[in-house]
């Protein structure tokens, strides 16, 4: 399929999806999965880095019309969208030269795994010391970031696991 | 120039990041200010009309429960009815006075479409909005008690600042007239916190609090909560756990109450205004 119109079809897709299921979730009363952020994980490594910072913009300030949280959604999934070329280096050892040969699927499972941990917990963490606003509860931000991580790494582990091809 | 050129050609992407990172920190700010909050939320059209058709099905699931507490509701009026019906008219005779016009309040019935209630600033969407006569700051409130304050309005939808958003700030008071000012800590969404409670002020475990009366939006004597926890410091920032009535998690049906006397209350407070 054209790359586009798939990443086109996968942003709305995952809007809806966590606006409409995974926001009601609420497991045990706070922790939320916000698997979104797995469009910055599998937007393909270009050397313009542009588009992505600015799709991971867009679509954090979506998620945010739809919750009412101002812009925390949008700070947070763009500062990851802005550190993911630090932990490409840092993870899988790849240069400019190796970025159109770079599909996340393909790598090994050691690696992804530390990627995409090392991204999601930034994530989450930056969200919810946001959306706290103050010093206060400092104790609910880490134990919110833990459990959300954790759902949300679940999640997507048990997808890919679901939906990978296997050859 | 050529050097200032050469900075924004190696520092493109940083700069970027940096002008939308500022963009969503000015849109989370003027967000938690109640006067300034106007364009990122959820009551435009697209995301409230979403909402809303989403909520057309979900309803489905929660009737039986809503027509219980509409049920309550009507037993608990008809209740406070016959206690009044001691005057001796007969009854096709409907005795209007138009010279007496005392009404104070105005309701109107919306539906809650979206319902935060997890995060330390909650909204909730309703499905009513500026062509039903709504603007801000009117109350929100259920036959159980009260929810929030409208805050953002639209055409059709309205956003609703919710009594679980830290800069949610109302006045509420005991049964035997004690006042003190609202607050919610951020943690539970059954518990907010009773503050500036005078220190000589009775108050005992399972005490009825309901709104006060002293602001222009809420009428006096709508419930509240009852008191849970008690601090144990008899001092000037005693702090009040009060166990809210309604069980934010699972609200559906809300009146929209509208103060006719706003306006000159509020003139004769400001008189700056002539």
């Amino acid at each position: 399929m054209n790359k586009t119109i798939y990443f086109g079809l996968l942003f709305v897709f995952l809007v809806v999806i966590q606006v409409f299921v995974l926001n009601n979730v609420l497991f045990l009363g706070y922790v939320n999965p916000y698997l979104y952020i797995i469009f910055v994980f599998i937007y393909p490594l270009q050397k313009g880095r542009f588009p992505l910072l600015f799709l991971s913009f867009i679509l954090g300030l979506s998620i945010d019309l739809f919750s009412d949280s101002g812009g925390i959604h949008a700070f947070s999934t763009l500062s990851i969208a802005y550190f993911r070329l630090f932990f490409v280096k840092v993870f899988f050892r790849k240069f400019e030269n190796d970025y159109p040969f770079f599909k996340l699927s393909l790598e090994p499972f050691g690696k992804k795994f530390n990627y995409v941990v090392t991204l999601t917990v930034i994530h989450h963490f930056i969200l919810f010391s946001f959306a706290n606003f103050s010093f206060q509860n400092i104790s609910h931000v880490l134990a919110n970031t833990l459990y959300s991580s954790l759902f949300t790494l679940i999640l997507y582990f048990l997808g890919i696991y679901i939906f990978s091809k296997k050859q | 120039m050529q050097q200032l050129i050469y900075f924004f050609q190696k520092f493109k992407y940083f700069l970027f990041f940096l002008l939308l990172q500022f963009f969503a920190v000015t849109i989370t700010f003027n967000n938690l200010n109640f006067h300034k909050s106007k364009y990122v939320n959820s009551a435009n059209k697209i995301t409230g009309g979403l909402y809303n058709q989403v909520s057309n099905i979900s309803n489905y699931f929660s009737l039986k429960s809503t027509s219980e507490e509409l049920i309550e509701e009507n037993i608990r009026l008809i209740n406070v009815l016959q206690q009044k019906r001691v005057t001796p008219f007969s009854s096709d005779s409907v005795l209007i006075d138009t010279v007496k016009y005392f009404q104070k309040y105005t309701f109107l019935n919306a539906k809650i479409i979206n319902n935060n209630y997890s995060n330390a600033f909650n909204f909730l969407t309703i499905d009513k909005g500026e062509n039903d006569g709504l603007a801000k700051e009117m109350a929100v409130v259920n036959g159980k008690g009260i929810i929030g304050i409208t805050d953002n309005t639209s055409l059709n939808y309205t956003r609703v600042q919710s009594i679980l958003n830290k800069n949610s700030k109302l006045n509420a008071r005991f049964k035997n007239g004690y006042f003190g000012t609202l607050k919610w800590s951020g943690l539970d969404y059954n518990i907010v916190q009773l503050t500036d409670i005078p220190r000589q002020a009775p108050v005992k475990i399972g005490d009825t609090i309901e709104t006060g009366g002293k602001s222009t939006i809420f009428p006096e004597g709508i419930l509240i909560g009852t008191v849970f926890k008690i601090d144990s410091k008899n001092s000037i920032d005693k702090v009040i756990d009060v166990k809210l009535f309604n069980d934010m998690s699972n609200i559906g049906a809300v009146y929209v109450i509208k103060n006719l006397h706003k306006k000159e209350i509020k003139s004769l407070e400001n008189p700056i205004n002539e």
